[in-house]
């Protein structure tokens, strides 16, 4: 979910109403069809176009506000080796903000734009993000799963239909994959070393089970769905199917470390399919909704570094050449 | 070789690097733009970096405690980073500023390391000095920018000079050995050091249209090098060790 494919409500009834262009349709829909990537000057529905700068945005946004409850354990973490993994790992969050925001432009919205919508409320960036990473152990289980799970969505939407977004991913996906393995060697050390290390990752993977499950949004038979957006290659998989592929790659390798994760009823079945019990989906549409635990926090942060640097930023704009010294 | 002069000189030299790492990852999330950012989360990891291969000389040639003892299990007052470094990053222009005035004296200390006769720090010092040229650069670019920018921009950059400048002077704070490290060609020393780095920074501050400082000898900011700090030093050990002193001492992380 960290540019989430679900509509809204308004969104999927517009989605459907609006008309384009019958040739234009068709044409864009066959290159789709024939495996081709959509570029910025090509033409696209409203609709394709919309819901791309959401999604990128959104993505855009949850990588910068990503680099908030990590960026907090730079400055503790306790040896060389994982401050300076660390510094890199948030480094490339931050950089895969950037080339987000570059992608999302090639559509038409400013970096300005989104960055305002994101400190008014209006666009959103993933619920994850929205709770807090309260001991070193948050830091490795994020490192581990909550990359994990990333991957998981981005690979997968890097088969998508726009070029500068697919792009994007491949190289974020490439970098997300070093993020991983240092988020499981953090695990394993943890998991294997003193009783208090144990403890407070047994206790991490306790409190983030449940926004990993709310991660990939909301159930198949609660989302708005558009097939125009699978047609499109906006969307291409569902919700459940993701999070099954996640708790497939992830459960087995938490439990080996005779780590356990708070739910009795989370088990595999005959079919491949995971069963777990209801994560609580009203608390995923709370904290979407602005009443997540860390919400106010998160855009506060933003708010003030935004503040604080606008006079870097116009003095940046501002080139030198025209400066004239006042008379007086 | 009079071990104890280098050795003194590896740990001021990695202290400072260490602990001005860590206020530059500070800046890590909430940067004016993204791009400074990333900038100042490279230059975090030079410098950590930095540190972390001046402390495994002192572990592996002097048999001192290894890197991460060195650096997340001492006590305040056995550290010998200038008072400079370890001051809080405030706004941008005081970070920008620190960022100029310590990485020019940087690329000129490892510069003329380059020629010491203790040759582990002589090769440390010419791959160090190559990352350090393009901090320097950075510092360049954001000084002229910022100084020639806005009213505004223009103020705050004289200003966080002016407040900088007696920390900044010291860090070349004299040592105990400063004839020993001389004598013996190991390191020229903190006045050469000075004098070379005033006469690289002022023509770039007054082309950038700023008022270099008038140096008051008294007001210039002394102890780091034996050991008396800011009151800002201990917290941020404080919080460096947070996770180490957490656990046993034993603990691997």
């Amino acid at each position: 979910m960290y540019g989430s494919t679900n509509l809204s409500e308004e969104d999927a009834r517009r989605m459907n109403t609006t008309v384009e262009d019958p040739e234009k349709l068709e044409a864009f829909e066959a290159r789709i069809a024939r495996g081709e990537k959509i570029e910025p000057q090509d033409w696209m529905p409203v609709e394709y176009r919309k819901q791309l700068i959401r999604m990128i945005e959104q993505h855009a946004h949850s990588e910068i506000v990503g680099a908030l409850p990590e960026g907090t354990w730079i400055t503790r973490a306790p040896n060389f080796r994982r401050k300076l993994a660390l510094i890199a790992k948030v480094q490339d969050e931050v950089g895969h903000g950037q080339l987000l925001y570059s992608a999302a432009e090639t559509l038409g919205k400013t970096r300005e734009e989104m960055m305002n919508d994101l400190l008014s409320g209006k666009s959103k960036y993933s619920n994850v993000f929205n709770y807090p990473a309260n001991t070193w152990a948050d830091i490795a289980v994020i490192g581990f799963l909550v990359d994990g799970a990333a991957i998981v969505n981005q690979t997968i939407n890097s088969k998508g239909s726009y070029g500068p977004y697919c792009r994007a991913l491949e190289r974020i996906c490439y970098e997300e994959s070093f993020h991983l393995k240092q988020g499981h060697d953090n695990v394993v050390y943890l998991a294997t070393g003193t009783k208090h290390q144990r403890a407070i990752l047994q206790d991490a993977i306790n409190r983030w089970y449940r926004p990993l499950l709310h991660f990939f949004g909301p159930p198949d038979v609660q989302s708005a769905h558009s097939e125009k957006l699978m047609k499109w290659k906006v969307k291409l998989a569902s919700n459940d199917d993701m999070r099954n592929q996640f708790l497939d790659m992830y459960v087995p390798k938490i439990l080996e470390l005779d780590i356990t994760f708070p739910d009795p009823n989370l088990k595999k079945n005959e079919d491949g399919i995971w069963e777990f019990s209801d994560p609580d989906w009203d608390e995923f549409k709370r904290v979407i909704n602005g009443d997540g635990p860390c919400n106010a926090e998160r855009i506060a942060v933003r708010k003030f570094a935004e503040e604080a640097g606008r006079w870097v930023r116009q003095a940046l704009m501002n080139p030198s050449e025209k400066y004239q010294v006042p008379l007086a | 070789m009079n071990n104890l002069a280098i050795k003194d000189l590896l740990l001021k030299m990695a202290d400072d690097a260490l602990i001005i790492g860590h206020r530059n990852s500070e800046w890590t999330g909430i940067g004016p733009i993204l791009e400074e950012d990333l900038a100042f989360s490279s230059m975090a990891q030079d410098k950590i970096g930095h540190a972390q291969a001046l402390y495994s000389i002192l572990h592996e040639t002097f048999g001192e405690a290894d890197a991460d003892t060195l650096a997340f299990k001492r006590e305040e007052k056995d550290f010998k980073c200038c008072q400079f470094v370890e001051q809080p990053i405030g706004e941008y222009d005081f970070s920008i500023v620190r960022h100029f005035l310590f990485d020019h004296a940087e690329l000129i200390r490892y510069d003329m390391l380059t020629l010491s006769s203790f040759q582990q720090l002589a090769q440390l010092a010419r791959k160090v000095k190559g990352e350090i040229k393009y901090h320097v650069m950075h510092a360049d670019i954001f000084v002229k920018k910022l100084s020639l920018g806005t009213e505004e921009s223009k103020a705050r950059m004289q200003s966080s000079l002016n407040y900088a400048w007696h920390m900044a002077l010291g860090i070349f704070e004299k040592g105990e050995f400063e004839g020993e490290l001389a004598s013996e060609n190991i390191f020229a020393g903190e006045e050469e050091l000075k004098k070379r780095w005033l006469e690289k920074i002022t023509p770039i501050l007054e082309a950038a249209g700023l008022k270099v400082p008038l140096t008051e000898d008294s007001k210039i900011v002394y102890g780091g090098r034996k050991g008396f700090h800011s009151e800002y030093l201990k917290p941020l050990l404080d919080e460096m060790c947070e996770v180490v002193r957490s656990d046993e001492a034993t603990a691997e992380w």
